[in-house]
């Protein structure tokens, strides 16, 4: 099973950053760019795992090699960005499918918050993941992943299809961008800033 | 293998499942029970233990490869799993008697009610910010 048993130093998280693990989901429809922005931002290459999951739909029909089976697996993909001495971050990247909700209860449970990654083009793609992200009380900001070629729908118009509350937060990016991602995460996580600040209020 | 995730709801689910499923698992897990369901995260970072004793023969293959993968420093539950593309099942058995052992420390991730600590979310962007440059 284990074929690299010893492994790069860099693999290891920073001596001191062990103290704080944290981790913010990084979810959307199918081909998104998902596993794109995890790759622009993680200090490790990106890893994926399995999880098992149950099928809830008998009507599977794009996953090739699931029907006949009750349980599938789905790769998770993730990355690690180390933001101080003593805080490591986590993305996770997660399936934004109705069918993939038994995963989304793991994924949930002590996640800072979501970064929901939209396609302009594609807005109804997204009903389910913000059905997901909403159930599970996740905080959340939206990333315009701006693709090319696309035309830019306006703030206004993604506001609208999602029906977004008037505080969360939109942001148009690029996944392939280093800078662009870094800003989507900030922006989200200034939102989680003021969330908390009018809890404690 | 079995949805560990939610066993009160998914024992029918369970038993439906291909034995060809369960096998292998079993056989790494030496059959233990999988382990309570808040032990690991996938975020829960993992090391060897610093005063590990002589490591004895009755240790699996597996579990000798992950105390070696460990030996380096701090790794997520979800970045063992990546590094040896072990089921997270079936390795969160493995962790969690190695830990039981003593041959393992573990760090759990930030607790819930930190999630919203001001603190740790100024520190969080403090580091975002300074990605920037």
């Amino acid at each position: 099973m284990v074929s690299r048993p010893a492994l790069d130093d860099h693999a290891y998280v920073r001596s001191g950053a062990e103290q704080t693990a944290v981790k913010i989901l990084v979810v959307g429809h199918f081909a998104v760019g998902k596993t794109t922005f995890i790759g622009t931002l993680s200090e490790i290459t990106p890893l994926s795992t399995e999880e098992s999951m149950t099928r809830v739909s008998e009507t599977v029909d794009d996953l090739k090699g699931v029907r006949g089976k009750t349980t599938t697996t789905v790769a998770l993909d993730f990355g690690r960005l180390t933001l101080s001495d003593r805080v490591v971050l986590y993305l996770f990247g997660t399936p934004g499918q109705e069918r993939f909700v038994n995963l989304w209860e793991d994924m949930a449970r002590g996640a800072l918050g979501a970064l929901v990654l939209v396609d302009p083009e594609r807005l109804s793609d997204s009903f389910a993941v913000m059905d997901l992200v909403e159930e599970h009380g996740l905080a959340y900001a939206i990333g315009i992943n701006h693709f090319d070629g696309t035309p830019s729908r306006t703030e206004a118009a993604v506001r609208e299809a999602l029906d977004l509350l008037p505080e969360t937060p939109v942001v148009v990016m690029d996944a392939r961008d280093e800078r662009s991602s870094t800003d989507a995460l900030i922006t989200l996580v200034r939102y989680l800033q003021q969330r908390a600040a009018l809890e404690h209020a | 293998m079995t949805d560990h995730s939610l066993p009160e709801h998914d024992s029918e689910t369970d038993a439906e499942l291909e034995a060809a499923d369960l096998v292998r698992p079993y056989v790494i897990t030496g059959g233990r029970e999988l382990p309570a369901e808040h032990q690991f995260s996938l975020i829960t970072l993992v090391t060897t233990a610093a005063d590990q004793r002589q490591r004895p023969n009755r240790l699996s293959p597996e579990e000798q490869q992950l105390l070696e993968m460990c030996s380096g420093g701090y790794l997520s539950v979800a970045e063992i799993a990546g590094h040896t593309q072990l089921p997270l099942g079936v390795l969160k058995v493995l962790l969690s008697s190695l830990t039981e052992g003593g041959y393992l420390v573990t760090r759990a991730p930030v607790p819930q009610a930190r999630l919203v600590d001001k603190e740790l979310l100024q520190e969080v962007l403090n580091g975002l910010q300074a990605r920037l440059g």
